[in-house]
C-alpha cells in the first residue's frame, strides 16, 4: 500500500510518500517569519505558494517509479486555521483528481505513530513536545489519553519567546541549546509542576529578566535545565501512575540532545526503556501524516469529503486508535 | 521492605511505620535536585499534619529528616484500583474541606489516595501549598478530573459525583467548578 501524506499545520509544508516499510520520498518547504513568531496568515500564504512545487515533486517521484497511490492523507488538526485550510483544500483536490480516498489525520497522533514506527516502542508513555504542544500521553483502551499537559504555553513556545526577547534569530531552540553548552553556572528559575500538568510562561518571563543581569549562556542553560527537569518529572509521574515502563519522545523539541539525555537517565534509573526516533521524524513532516493515513486505510477508515473540514482544536484523545 | 514506589520516592515499611525517601534524580542538576527534594520533604511534613487538623484523613507524621519522612502506615488499597462514584463523592468532600482551609494539594491523582476501612486518606503533599484563590483551587480540581479522564472508565460519572461531595463541604464550589472548565480549554492549540 502506498500513501501520499501532506503536512502543513504550522511552519512546515511537507509532502511524502510511504509504504508499510519505508519513506519513499519527502519534500518540504519551511516558512521562516520575517520577524517575531509565526503569523498564521503569512504561513498559510507560504504554504499556498509552495504547494505546487512540494506536491509536484512527490507526484513526479511516484510517476518516475511507476507507483500507484492508494490514498491521500492530510493533517486535519490541531493547527493554525488558515494553514489547515490550505492543506485540506489541496488534499481534497488531489483525492478527486487521482480518484483515491481522503484520510484526515490527527497531527499529534501522527507524531506518536511515526515515533513508534521508527523505534521499537511497544506501549510507552509518550512525551510530545513541540512549538504548539507539551503533553504526556499513553494508550489506554484504544485512545491516546492525556495524562498531563501545559496549562499555558508550550515548551517550544516558551523557548522561542525567550530567544526572541534576547535577540536570537528564529528558530530559537537550536541556538539556545548551543549557547547552553558554554554555561558556567545555574541560575534558579521558577519550577512549576501541578500534578502531571506544567506551566512554562512564568519561567520564560523570568529567564528574559535574568538575561538582563546574567551571562546569556548561563541563562540558556538554566532555562533548559529547569524546563526539561519539569518535563522529565511529569513523564515519570505519568509512568508511575499509568504503570508504563517505556518512554517515547516525539515532537520538534525532541531534537534537543539534552532533553533526550535527561529522559534517558530517568529511564535508566527507573529500569525503563527510552525510545528516541531519528531526528528527521521529530519535527513536523509529511511522512508521519502519510504513515498514519496508511494505518487508517489498512483498517478501512477513510474521511468522506463531507467530513474533511479542518479541526484547529482536534485533541489526540478524540481519535479511535483502532490500528493499535 | 519496599511497599511502594511513586515517581519521586521509595516507600519502605519499617516495623509499623512507613519511611518515604525522596531519591536523588540523576537527570536534574545536583543543586536543583537537592533543593526540590528538601523543599518537598518539609512541605509534605508540614501540610500533611495541617490537613489532618482540618479534618482531612492523612497519615500521622512521626519524624522529618532531610530527604525522609517517617509516617503512619495506611494499610489499604490505592483508590486508583477501586474507585466508584460513591468514593469519588467522598474525594469531593475531602478536597472541599482542604480547599476551605486554604490548602491546595497540588497532585490530586487517584495514586495519592488510599482507601482503608471505607475512609479515603490523602497522601503525597510534596506539591501542596497555601492559597485560597479560585484559580489555584480550579487547577487542583482540574488535575483530579484529568486523571479520571485518562485513567478511569466512565469518568463523567466520577466527575459528577466529585462535584456533589465538593459542593457539600466547599461554599465556593460553584465558581471553582466553572473555572475548571475554563482551565481545561487553555493550553490547547494557540
Ligand atoms: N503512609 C503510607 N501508608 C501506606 N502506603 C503508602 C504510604 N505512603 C505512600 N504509600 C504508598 O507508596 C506509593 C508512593 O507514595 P507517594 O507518597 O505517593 O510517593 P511519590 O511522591 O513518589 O508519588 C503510594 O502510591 C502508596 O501506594
Ligand atoms: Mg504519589
Amino acid at each position: 500500500m502506498i500513501i501520499f501524506g501532506l503536512e502543513g499545520t504550522a511552519w512546515n509544508l511537507s509532502a511524502a510518500l510511504v509504504d508499510e516499510k519505508r519513506v519513499i520520498a519527502e519534500k518540504s518547504a519551511t516558512y521562516v517569519p520575517a520577524k517575531g513568531g509565526i503569523h498564521p496568515r503569512e504561513a498559510s500564504q507560504h504554504h499556498a505558494e509552495n504547494m505546487a512545487k512540494v506536491v509536484g515533486s512527490i507526484l513526479a517521484t511516484a510517476r518516475e517509479q511507476d507507483l500507484k497511490i492508494d490514498g491521500i492523507a492530510f493533517s486535519q488538526g490541531p493547527g493554525l486555521g488558515p494553514c489547515l485550510r490550505t492543506v485540506a483544500t489541496a488534499a481534497r483536490m488531489l483525492s478527486l483528481r487521482i480518484g483515491v480516498p481522503l484520510l484526515g489525520v490527527n497531527h499529534c497522533v501522527a507524531h506518536i505513530e511515526v515515533g513508534k514506527w521508527q523505534s521499537e516502542a511497544q506501549d510507552p508513555a509518550i512525551i510530545y513536545v513541540s512549538g504548539a504542544n507539551s503533553q504526556v500521553l499513553a494508550l489506554r483502551r484504544g485512545r491516546y489519553r492525556i495524562f498531563g499537559e501545559t496549562l499555558d504555553i508550550s515548551i517550544g513556545n516558551a523557548i522561542d519567546k525567550f530567544a526572541r526577547s534576547v535577540g536570537l534569530a528564529h528558530p530559537g531552540g537550536p541556538k539556545v541549546e548551543e549557547l547552553a553548552r558554554n554555561a558556567k553556572q545555574y541560575i534558579s528559575l521558577p519550577y512549576t509542576v501541578k500534578g502531571m500538568d506544567l506551566s512554562f510562561s512564568g519561567m520564560s518571563t523570568a529567564a528574559t529578566e535574568a538575561a538582563k543581569k546574567h551571562d546569556l549562556a548561563d541563562v540558556c542553560h538554566s532555562l533548559q535545565e529547569t524546563a526539561f527537569a519539569m518535563l522529565v518529572e511529569v513523564t515519570e509521574r505519568a509512568m508511575a501512575h499509568a504503570e508504563k515502563s517505556e518512554v517515547l519522545l516525539v515532537g520538534g523539541v525532541g531534537a534537543n540532545k539534552r532533553l533526550g539525555q535527561m529522559l534517558n537517565t530517568m529511564c535508566e534509573e527507573r529500569g525503563a526503556k527510552f525510545h528516541l526516533p531519528d531526528r528527521k521524524y521529530m519535527g513536523d513532516n509529511g511522512s508521519m501524516i502519510a504513515y498514519n493515513g496508511l494505518l487508517m486505510l489498512k483498517c478501512g477508515i477513510v474521511t468522506p469529503i463531507s467530513e474533511s473540514h479542518v479541526r484547529p482544536g482536534y485533541r489526540p484523545d478524540e481519535v479511535d486508535v483502532v490500528w493499535a | 521492605m519496599e511497599i511502594g514506589r511513586g515517581a519521586e520516592a521509595v516507600i519502605t515499611l519499617e516495623e509499623s511505620a512507613v519511611r518515604k525517601w525522596r531519591i536523588p534524580k540523576g537527570y536534574r542538576l545536583p543543586e536543583l535536585d537537592e533543593q526540590i527534594r528538601r523543599e518537598r520533604t518539609i512541605r509534605e511534613a508540614r501540610i500533611t499534619s495541617e490537613a489532618r487538623r482540618c479534618g482531612v484523613p492523612t497519615p500521622i507524621i512521626k519524624d522529618v529528616l532531610k530527604f525522609d519522612l517517617i509516617m503512619e502506615h495506611i494499610g489499604g488499597q490505592k483508590l486508583k484500583d477501586v474507585i466508584t462514584p460513591a468514593l469519588s463523592e467522598q474525594v469531593g468532600e475531602i478536597v472541599g474541606k482542604l480547599h476551605k482551609a486554604g490548602i491546595i494539594h497540588g497532585d490530586l491523582t487517584t495514586s495519592n489516595m488510599i482507601l482503608r476501612d471505607g475512609r479515603i486518606y490523602l497522601i503525597d503533599f510534596g506539591l501542596a501549598f497555601h492559597e485560597g484563590s479560585v484559580e489555584a483551587q480550579g487547577v487542583d480540581v482540574h488535575v483530579y478530573f484529568q486523571t479520571l479522564e485518562s485513567t478511569h472508565d466512565r469518568p463523567d460519572e466520577l466527575i459528577d459525583a466529585f462535584a456533589l461531595g465538593y459542593a457539600r463541604t466547599q461554599p465556593g464550589a460553584e465558581a471553582v467548578l466553572e473555572r475548571v472548565k475554563e482551565i481545561k480549554a487553555r493550553g490547547r492549540y494557540l
